[in-house]
């Protein structure tokens, strides 16, 4: 028994520091902005903080921030509850291929979202042009405008109100709805008194997750904003670091910590609505409710692929046109189509090819280190007190609960310098890069593994331990394989997002280190939309594909894992 | 108030038939149970007397009133009946009187109308007190008398209970029982209970609807499902008793201490009709030696508090199921007589 015991708390130490060691790198860019943002205070009036406070622009771009996210928020929550409600709740057909669509534009990278619109809009646009309905030369482009980027940040965000209201839609129990029918309740009355109310949690918690991540929204004002000299928070961070450099480190630490304040105040708001609409639900929950639509059966489902046409269809549509054309302005015809730039974009070794290959290699990197790491990490959190196991999560969620600009300007406060003791500079390399990314995904490949552990049945540890099994040895040998569906999709959620970033390499890449995110953004910007939309149709192809091998996992998973899957 | 007529109602989920061609006909006022093992049909056949399932086939009749049919489906919500769910399916989002008075509100009840019928059925299951509490504070029993008390609000023609007391404990379950019983009484309703515990549903109902895989075993009073049982999984499902071989008597007849003795004395071959012997039909004969009796010899003996419980073996190999003031010790050898016996339709 003896060297068993000893193993045990071997085990336990060398866990536990692992964790400790996680949580405080976690934990130290939000400190690093932190200081930085309110070290000079002292300084008074002279202080970059207020500085920042007292300028214009910023009141400016915070304001146009919460326009443009207060509107997006609204369109995703008229999409997300239009979609959420007819497909959980009635007997529509072909359910899990609308959802798979409604999914996608949340997987798809921004900067693609933003790009595919802008191709299928305005004058220039080679899909309007191919049906000769493009709007004169010289006329505005509809899209550079506050409006225009609600709309996209709306269609963006609408699958996470989507999602939450599903949900709580799939929790409330049938017995509540058959409660209220056989009292004597018709359809109608049902859904708003009782449908709405008890799901208002889902409701509310959608429109603040929507809100939030709008808010952290980098590719969709960068490509539709900057243009038209509209800067919301973000992008105003970005602007400043194009064109001042490091040199205005102290500013920019204090605009991030403004936008990352205001995320968190989100975060804490939408918990604190959460925490008062809950209620304890008893009774058979997790099938839909069917309400028969009836003879309205084929108007619904026409309403739904219509939407589905004109927000996901018809942008993409005009990304292929537009990778197809010889050059902007070319109308698609059966001679003019070429693949020019598919070849240009694979074939030749430039700086395209390099991009790719970097953002594989990061993507790749990545999501195999916190896979390595999720495992032993969720495995001791599990067995934390429940207090500490929630601070802990919490501080392994902020870099991803922060805006991505935030995070940016906190790893360049970071590594500005080389690292002390090691002498290791990072700056300007990959590197830097990389390390961003194990911070902001590591909670993404965490969850996954968390909620499958904690569905394990801890007597089969048990078992093998009166069998004579020691801690590394059920580790490996009966949790390991009983999670691995989970660590497996928890990878692969990863390299989907980190493949597509933007965000946080828009700030941190340098001449070499571009990833497939900044190569869109930077050949859009340098008018190669062409060359911009092969690449993005390469990117949707790849994303759809994994999504797909997501979906092939999903049965092995706990629920909820797959984003997509109720 | 209506009876209602239940006419040779069959559904099908796709290729398996969950109730097959039941057929019953329930006075008006009447407490029938429907008694069955899980799975055997009792709770999809409550489903679409709710109107939440439609029937494959058959008909549903209350009053002279079709509800379900092939052709016919009237929604739950304008059938007139209200039903308490095995979780309850109390509104969290509304109080206590709120829920109570969510089928008044529907029936455009308002004003002093509404608050004097709510009032009176919070009175009748003693929540008064409870009115403005939300469900989330009340305890089980609580909550099921919330339940019971919004059921029998709006004067529905019929009350449907889905295994109203599966998910209290058994001190709870007695006191609820009697509730039951108490409304029932005071109300008059006509009342379809679903339960798979025979105890509840022969202490409570009127009539018992015996269901297996779907279809009707017995319809009868709980008397006569314990004396009548019709056939021997009924009379294995309600009451404890032995199944014996005896050469005399035929199905739904029942046989006399002198018959039955003489019936289990036949050599083996002759033997085969299947004969119920209740424990308390068991007499104990002080003399091994007496020339009158079975001999059994003793395998187990339990305490059940007012008696012992004896599990014997006869001679010819049945077990035999007994009663007995003492204890007696395992092994040894009994003699016994058999007062009566019921001859029961042999197992499908």
């Amino acid at each position: 028994m003896a060297p068993s015991l000893t193993e045990g708390s071997q085990q336990r130490w060398l866990l536990t520091l692992l964790m400790l060691v996680i949580v405080a790198l976690s934990l130290v860019p939000s400190l690093r902005l932190l200081m930085e943002a309110l070290g000079d205070l002292a300084q008074g009036s002279e202080a970059p903080l207020w500085r920042v406070l007292q300028a214009e622009s910023t009141w400016r771009a915070l304001w146009r921030s919460l326009y443009t996210s207060g509107l997006g928020m609204l369109i995703a929550l008229v999409l997300g509850s239009l979609f959420a409600f007819v497909i959980t709740l009635t007997d529509i057909r072909g359910k899990a291929w609308l959802v798979f669509c409604f999914m996608l534009p949340m997987m798809i990278p921004p900067q693609v979202t933003a790009l595919s619109w802008l191709q299928l809009f305005g004058p220039a646009s080679p899909l309007l042009k191919s049906i000769g309905m493009a709007p004169p030369l010289g006329s505005p482009q509809p899209l550079h405008s506050a409006e225009g980027i609600a709309l996209l940040l709306g269609i963006q965000s609408a699958p996470l109100v989507f999602l939450a209201l599903r949900t709580s839609l799939l929790s409330l129990p049938r017995e509540l709805v058959e409660a209220a029918r056989i009292s004597g309740a018709r359809q109608a009355q049902v859904w708003g008194q009782i449908i709405l109310p008890v799901t208002r949690g889902g409701l509310i918690a959608g429109g603040a997750m929507a809100f939030i991540s709008s808010l952290g929204n980098f590719g969709i004002p960068a490509m539709l904003g900057i243009p038209a000299g509209y800067y919301v928070l973000p992008t105003l961070i970005y602007q400043r670091m194009a064109s001042f450099g490091t040199g205005m480190l102290a500013e920019m630490a204090s605009l991030s910590l403004l936008i990352g304040v205001l995320a968190l105040a989100g975060v804490a708001l939408q918990q604190a609505w959460m925490k008062r609409s809950r209620f304890g639900l008893m009774g058979h929950s997790g099938r839909a409710h069917d309400f028969s639509l009836g003879r309205w059966r084929g108007g619904v489902t026409a309403v739904l692929v219509a939407v589905l046409l004109a927000i996901l269809v018809a942008p993409l549509a005009a990304l292929v046109v537009s990778s197809l054309v010889p050059a902007v302005g070319v109308p698609l015809t059966l001679e003019s189509a070429t693949l020019a730039a598919y070849h240009e974009v694979i074939g030749r070794q430039g700086a395209t090819w390099r991009a790719v290959r970097n953002s594989l290699w990061l993507a790749g990197g990545a999501a195999l280190m916190l896979v390595l790491c999720s495992l032993p990490l969720a495995y001791r959190l599990l067995r934390l007190p429940r207090r500490w196991q929630s601070l802990a999560l919490g501080a392994i969620e902020l870099p991803y609960a922060l805006p991505g600009v935030v995070l940016a300007v906190a790893c360049i406060l970071l590594f500005v310098r080389p690292i002390p003791l090691v002498n290791v500079a990072l700056y300007g390399t990959l590197g830097l890069i990389f390390v961003a990314y194990l911070m902001r995904f590591l909670v993404v490949c965490l969850k996954p593994v968390a909620a499958s552990l904690a569905q394990l049945d801890p007597s089969l540890e048990e078992a093998a331990q009166l069998a004579g099994a020691g801690p590394w040895r059920r580790l490996g040998g009966i949790v390991l394989p009983l999670v691995a569906p989970a660590l497996f999709a928890g990878g692969l959620l990863v390299f989907l997002l980190a493949v597509n970033e933007l965000t946080v390499s828009a700030l941190l890449w340098s001449a070499g280190n571009e990833t497939l995110g900044v190569l869109i953004f930077n050949l859009a910007e340098g008018g190669e939309s062409v060359l911009a939309a092969a690449v993005s149709v390469l990117v949707v192809a790849l994303v759809a594909a994994l999504m797909l091998c997501l979906n092939l996992l999903a049965p092995y998973l706990p629920k909820g894992v797959v984003p997509w899957q109720g | 108030m209506a009876g209602l007529m239940i006419d040779r109602v069959t559904k099908r989920f796709g290729e398996q038939v969950a109730v097959d061609a039941l057929s019953l006909d329930v006075a008006p006022g009447q407490f029938v149970a429907l008694l069955g093992p899980s799975g055997c049909g009792k709770t999809t056949m409550l489903r679409m007397l709710a109107g939440f399932e439609a029937l494959s086939e058959g008909e549903i009749r209350l009053g002279g009133r079709t509800l379900a049919s092939r052709e016919q489906h009237v929604p739950p919500e304008r059938r007139n009946m209200a039903m308490v769910f095995q979780s309850y399916a109390l509104w969290p989002h509304m109080s206590v009187a709120d829920n109570v008075g969510y089928p008044l509100k529907l029936r455009r009840l308002e004003g002093d109308a509404y608050r004097r019928r709510v009032a009176q059925a919070l009175d009748l299951v003693d929540l008064a007190a409870y009115a403005e509490r939300s469900p989330q504070e009340l305890s089980g029993g609580q909550r099921q008398r919330v339940a019971l008390a919004r059921c029998l609000v709006a004067d529905p023609d019929v009350v449907l209970l889905d295994e109203p007391l599966a998910n209290l404990d058994r001190h709870l379950r007695a006191a609820m029982e009697q509730s039951f019983r108490d409304f029932h009484r005071r109300t008059g309703a006509t009342m379809i209970y679903v339960t798979h515990d025979q105890s509840e549903a022969m202490s409570l109902a009127d009539r018992i609807a015996v269901m297996r895989d779907g279809r009707l075993e017995q319809w009868a009073t709980p008397e006569a499902l314990y004396r009548q049982p019709r056939s021997a999984w009924v009379a294995g499902f309600i009451g404890q008793g032995s199944l014996l071989q005896v050469a005399a008597g035929r199905p739904g007849q029942r046989l006399g201490e002198d018959t039955l003795m003489r019936g289990l004395a036949a050599v083996a071959a002759e033997r085969t009709q299947p004969v119920l012997v209740r424990p308390e039909h068991v007499m104990l004969l002080p003399e091994l030696s007496s020339q009158r009796g079975l001999r059994a010899r003793v395998e187990s003996a339990t305490f059940r508090g007012e008696r012992y419980e004896l599990h014997l073996r006869l001679e010819s190999g049945e077990a035999l199921l007994a009663y007995h003031h003492a204890a007696l010790v395992e092994g040894h050898d009994v003699a016994l007589l058999l007062r009566e016996g019921w001859c029961l339709e042999p197992d499908r």
